[in-house]
């Protein structure tokens, strides 16, 4: 869909005239990617010195039911979590201007746009960016060290999960597919077995810290992306994440989103003050978020056999295999050391 | 008996025809699905190739580990519940390699270029 024709364009020519100074209309309106929980559009602010890039991120339609498994935060809450974030010098993309109801354009807002790139294949291959690659790890440390200092007491209401939360809700799920895994139930098994004592301290998550959820650019980390699973957990949790082997796209000796090493990103998170990293909840955390991944693929296979006639859907279905090797690297290696 | 070509030869040439011929000519979002297609093509050739071998394999594992007699589904999800209660673990005799067996082979049907299969394929030899 293109932007002239396009209804939610006059609205938002309206918000913009209003809301970013000396704005007198817009440009170049384009969506860039739907999700079942939400829109993204891109699109210029046209001003006398210049057209100024921005994004808005809106609830499909309008309005946002309840999105990813009911775990999606509302937009309004997403605005102010990265407002939080970038007092605690988080690097995030300013949020400009949160719609209220008397915009017209639904639940949403209007964020700068970040240049720079999210695509791993290009971040971890191209000449472009050989000199940040280095120096991401460390910089994905300092970062998350910041995030999760963020003041609890500021934080607008968020779902909260430990460990064994998250263990569970995602046994429900698996169970819910209903089809014969051996190695997740051994995954589980291990993770009841295995869960971070409930005294674990909370903090404030990402919980989507990966690669295309990071703004990249020739001298490093630019932007954190996509705030809509944030919650309160395990800060563990944000750490092990980037470190899952779909997220190192075939670099498997480079744990950190295939850019980096473990030493560096927990080097770098000390430094900034994040606290101790607890390994063995940074293995929990692996374990899980690998298992996670596998769920998600049963999924898709669930999807396609329900009647969405995606190839594509139909061939992920095929790649919780891949999860599988890596939990039974991770639980039964067969080098006898532990990955 | 079926007539030449044989199931997996008449797959390669529909693979061959996606990615040579149909591929070149489509844009963006087509072009990247068919290119999964022939992917997806890949993978039933390589179950045609090794499954039905490799299945007998983990039917005859699965009978041995559990004791007893029944479809590969119905003791797959037997096996599920043990390991889920704790009943077998990975000290239980012939699990550790049962899984690993079944995993491998999943993963030379699905997705052999995985590094995750090919580092453990390494770390086995």
């Amino acid at each position: 869909m293109s932007g002239e024709n396009n209804p939610i364009a006059a609205p938002l020519a309206e918000v913009v005239q209003k809301h970013i100074p000396g704005a007198t209309g817009i440009d170049a309106l384009k969506r860039l990617s739907g999700g079942a929980s939400q829109e993204i559009w891109s699109f210029d602010a046209v001003t006398p010195s210049g057209a100024v890039p921005l994004i808005l991120r809106r609830a499909p339609g309008g309005f946002r039911d309840t999105g990813r498994s009911g775990t999606a935060v509302p937009l309004e809450t997403e605005a102010r979590l990265i407002n939080l974030a970038a007092e605690v010098g988080v690097p995030v993309p300013p949020v400009r201007h949160v719609m209220t109801e008397e915009d017209g354009i639904g639940q949403g807002f209007i964020m700068d746009r970040i240049p720079g790139e999210t695509l791993a294949r290009k971040i971890l291959r191209d000449e472009e960016f050989a000199e940040a690659r280095p120096k991401l790890a460390r910089q994905c440390g300092e970062v998350l060290a910041r995030l999760h200092k963020v003041d609890k007491s500021k934080l607008p209401p968020l779902r909260v999960a430990t460990g064994r939360d998250e263990v569970e809700q995602y046994f429900k799920t698996y169970k819910e597919l209903d089809y014969p895994h051996p190695v997740f139930d051994l995954a589980f098994r291990w993770l009841r077995d295995n869960a971070p004592p409930d005294s674990t301290e909370l903090t404030l998550v990402h919980g989507d810290f990966r690669n295309g959820n990071l703004m990249i650019g020739p001298e490093g980390l630019r932007a954190v992306l996509d705030w809509e699973i944030a919650h309160v957990g395990d800060p563990m949790a944000d750490l092990s994440w980037i470190c899952i082997n779909p997220w190192r796209f075939g670099n498997i000796d480079m744990p950190v989103g295939g850019f980096g090493l473990r030493e560096d990103l927990f080097a770098g998170y000390e430094a900034a003050g994040g606290g101790k990293v607890d390994p063995a909840r940074i293995k929990f955390w692996e374990v899980l978020g690998t298992l996670k991944w596998g769920v998600m693929c049963m999924g898709m296979a669930s999807a396609f056999l329900k009647g969405d006639r995606s190839v594509e859907r139909a061939t992920i279905g095929r790649r919780s295999s891949e999860t599988e090797v890596d939990l039974m690297r991770l639980l039964a290696p067969l080098t006898g050391k532990e990955q | 008996m079926q007539d030449q070509p044989s199931a997996i030869e008449l797959i390669e040439v529909v693979g061959e025809f996606i990615r040579n011929h149909a591929m070149p000519q489509l844009k963006g979002h087509t072009a990247f699905h068919a290119l999964v297609a022939a992917n997806a093509l890949d993978i039933v050739k390589r179950e045609l190739e090794i499954g039905p071998k490799a299945g007998d394999e983990e039917h005859r594992r699965l009978k041995a580990l559990l004791g007893k007699d029944g479809s590969i589904d119905a003791l797959n999800r037997e096996l599920c519940a043990k390991i889920e209660s704790g009943e077998m673990t990975l000290d239980t005799p012939g699990l550790r390699e049962h899984l690993w067996e079944t995993t491998l082979t999943k993963l030379a049907i699905d997705q052999p270029k995985y590094s995750g299969y090919r580092r453990a394929l390494e770390e086995k030899a």
